[in-house]
């Protein structure tokens, strides 16, 4: 924010925080807690970018700030070239870390949801939606309930669930927290495969290291509380990668840069001393 | 099929339970064969039909009172929690309240007739239609919400197709309870006050010392509640089944 002519953003931002804070006011009218920033990102487009941080520094607050689902205290998001107001703008997909697949639908239905509010026809909710059950292996579940399935599987529905509403933006936020590890290793090369199909730019809230280090183009490292930047990587790995980079020694070294970063952090997130 | 052998012998108990209750208080109590004769010569009488008329009418009204003007309320108090913490204490503190004493101030207010009867039937009905829609909206996992504004859908949407399909199976609770009650409260306002309707039959036959229509119409009463409460049950697990 030193100079106006930074607000000028290169044609291929696809998605931009400048100077955002993320203060909740306390219920007694106190100081609050400051939970983020600030914070400046840009997210390139196409680009597969992680956040990863301490438990508790505001990662999750950062997507919902960057989605429009709450409003930054001060600063500016920008997604398209367009301000980002108190609704979550068309083109922007969000998985969360909770299970949010809804158990009164069928699992076809919880996918078509977003779609069945018009101006899409029938035909082609149909035909998105049977790509979206191929895409995530959730064909032979089609018409059962999402309590019938697994943790896994209810992800899927939900991820399949964004997917069909053809996002430009996916944000998931430690969308396979819940999972176990083998799990969560195959849902992440789903995830690298969904984000070359749809040629979408992908940001991934996690706070698994190897997580961050296998998936992504770029990360950002989050301090703790309030949460800040502290520094991004670049992996350099090529697009179509997948989990088997983990044998990779560039995968160990990239872990062990991020841990080095995020050792002292997460320390502090947990109230210990940073000596030793 | 299990489930009907069971139905069965709860009833066959109930009617031998009754007729044994029979030979112990004599008049007091008309036997189960003595009851339904009566019952089926009411049913096949000239007047019986018009008191039943009469008590629908009036339920229906109330009912369907009860259930819009308890949904809108309902679920209004439950997405705005500032209004439903307020709200809540007031509701159960109306709900414990015995509302026949109120009665006379709705019959000063409606005067005699249909009305007094549907509003006092309403009054009981609405009750816990409110505080079942109204919990079970605040018991929502917030994550429906989050979702629903993640697509992008319009406040009335997120109403019509989140909050109430997720709500349902409380609320269909709130609905079984309510049905009683309006009932209960129809009955009530037909006894004290009124010339007509399946309460003033029981009333007059307690006047008349007409024990055999008095059990009969009770009878009658009963079988279309239990119904009426066994089909709303059958709703409500099925919907149970489906969220659990």
């Amino acid at each position: 924010m030193k100079s106006p002519h930074m607000r000028v953003v290169p044609a291929d931002v696809h998605a931009q925080l400048a100077g955002v804070t993320r203060v909740y006011p306390a219920a007694d009218g106190g100081p609050g807690v400051h939970a983020l920033g600030p914070v400046d990102l840009s997210l390139r487009r196409g680009e597969f970018y992680a956040v990863i941080g301490p438990s508790g520094c505001g990662k999750s607050t950062l997507l919902d700030v960057l989605s429009g689902l709450s409003p930054p205290t001060t600063g500016e998001v920008v997604f398209e070239g367009k301000p980002v107001g108190r609704t979550v703008p068309d083109g922007i997909g969000i998985v969360f870390q909770e299970d949010a697949s809804f158990p009164w639908l069928t699992v076809r239905d919880n996918i078509a949801f977003g779609l069945r509010q018009g101006g899409v026809d029938g035909a082609e909710i149909d035909r998105r939606t049977d790509y979206a059950l191929a895409f995530m292996g959730l064909r032979d579940f089609a018409r059962a309930y999402p309590p019938q399935l697994s943790g896994g599987m209810r992800q899927r529905v939900c991820i399949a669930r964004t997917l069909v509403m053809q996002p430009r933006l996916i944000l998931l936020d430690e969308p396979f927290g819940a999972l176990d590890a083998q799990t969560r290793l195959i849902m992440g090369d789903e995830l690298l495969r969904l984000w070359r199909e749809t040629k979408a730019t992908v940001m991934l809230i996690t706070h698994a290291l190897d997580e961050a280090a296998m998936l992504s183009d770029r990360i950002g490292v989050m301090s703790a509380r309030p949460g800040l930047i502290l520094a991004e990587i670049e992996t350099g790995w090529s697009r179509d990668r997948d989990s088997t980079i983990a044998s990779d020694p560039a995968f160990g070294a990239i872990t062990s840069r991020l841990w080095s970063l995020l050792r002292a952090e997460s320390i502090k997130a947990v109230g210990g001393s940073a000596r030793s | 099929m299990r489930r009907l052998v069971d139905t069965l012998l709860v009833i066959a108990v109930l009617v031998a339970a009754w007729q044994v209750l029979h030979w112990v208080a004599g008049d007091a109590l008309t036997s189960p064969a003595g009851t339904a004769r009566r019952a089926w010569a009411l049913m096949n009488g000239d007047t019986f039909w018009g008191h039943v008329r009469e008590t629908g009418t009036a339920f229906g009204y109330s009912l369907g009172l009860a259930v819009i003007g308890g949904l809108a309320v309902g679920l209004t108090l439950g997405l705005n929690r500032t209004a439903s913490s307020v709200a809540e204490p007031i509701l159960v503190s109306v709900y414990s309240l015995p509302k026949v004493t109120l009665y006379p101030i709705i019959l000063l207010v409606f005067g005699l007739g249909l009305s007094a009867k549907v509003a006092f039937g309403t009054i009981h009905g609405i009750v816990p239609v409110i505080i079942f829609s109204m919990n079970a909206v605040r018991k929502l996992p917030p994550i429906y919400l989050r979702a629903a504004r993640s697509m992008r859908l319009s406040r009335l949407d997120m109403i019509r197709r989140v909050v109430v399909p997720a709500a349902l199976p409380e609320i269909v609770s709130g609905l079984r309870i309510g049905f009683s009650l309006t009932l209960l409260g129809v009955l009530i306002g037909e006894m004290f006050a009124s010339q007509r309707g399946l309460g003033f039959l029981i009333m007059n036959a307690i006047g008349q010392f007409d024990v055999d229509t008095m059990v009969a119409v009770i009878l009658i009463l009963a079988v279309v509640a239990v119904c009426a409460n066994a089909a709303l049950l059958a709703l409500n697990r099925r919907l149970h089944q489906g969220a659990t």
